[in-house]
């Protein structure tokens, strides 16, 4: 195939629902351990933990926290719309699905966003 | 790997996703409550610690994400660097148990 050929047949919205399900749950899996280790200094005790936060309200990790929400938020979406279309029979509002997880993701960005102001 | 080990392993990928449906939406609503007044690591743990409920929830949370990640990954290796076979399924049962201990560690120091 040639690639400006290749490049028309990827220029579908189920084409960047795959690329988006996949670029946030590769996103996910580099963040989680690191989540997880962050979280775990809790165990020595809260002064730890609270030295941690305040690393975290610099405006820049608080940027990238936001990100990385909206991330889970499109990965979850995206990953409904997939157990839909592998488990339900198929109808044409599935279709839909992809704007619907689009719209999702993006509400949740905003009301993320709200409650962190 | 058998066609039936990959069928075993799509379905172990497809009911974590269900059980992270649930997971995800309980944990995007706690974000947006969490945040709104600011994180304060006393204000946080005053109200987590000793809480059976939530060491539940997030203990079974920590083990469906560590099906889910390593299967997901397992496609991308392939598909994207064309890495398969045994040295990467070592990895990522590897990864599996990073996930698993470093996420019940933090369940455990948060809700403990």
């Amino acid at each position: 195939m040639r690639p400006g050929n290749d490049l028309r047949a990827r220029n579908h919205p189920a084409y960047w629902a795959f690329l988006v399900h996949r670029i946030s749950g590769l996103a996910l899996a580099v963040f989680l351990p690191l989540h997880f280790w962050a979280l775990g200094h809790a165990l020595a005790g809260a002064d730890r933990l609270e030295a941690f936060l305040r690393w975290t309200d610099q405006p820049l990790v608080k940027f990238a926290e936001w990100g990385m929400v909206v991330l889970l938020a499109a990965h979850f979406a995206g990953g409904l719309r997939i157990l839909a279309l592998e488990f339900l029979a198929w109808r044409e509002w599935q279709k839909k699905l992809v704007a619907v997880a689009a719209a999702f993701s993006l509400a949740y960005a905003l009301a993320y966003a709200l409650a962190l102001i | 790997m058998t066609a039936r080990a990959d069928t075993r392993l799509w379905l172990a990928q497809r009911a974590s996703a269900a059980l992270l449906g649930i997971c995800v939406l309980v944990h995007l609503a706690t974000m947006i409550y969490a945040v709104r007044s600011g994180l304060s690591a006393t204000a946080i743990l005053s109200r987590t610690h000793g809480n059976l409920a939530w060491l539940a929830f997030y203990s079974t949370f920590v083990l469906a994400v560590s099906v889910h990640v390593p299967i997901g990954l397992r496609s991308v290796l392939a598909e994207w660097l064309g890495w398969r076979g045994r040295s990467r399924d070592a990895a990522l049962i590897g990864f599996a148990a990073l996930l698993a201990l470093l996420g019940m560690r933090a369940v455990l120091g948060v809700f403990g």
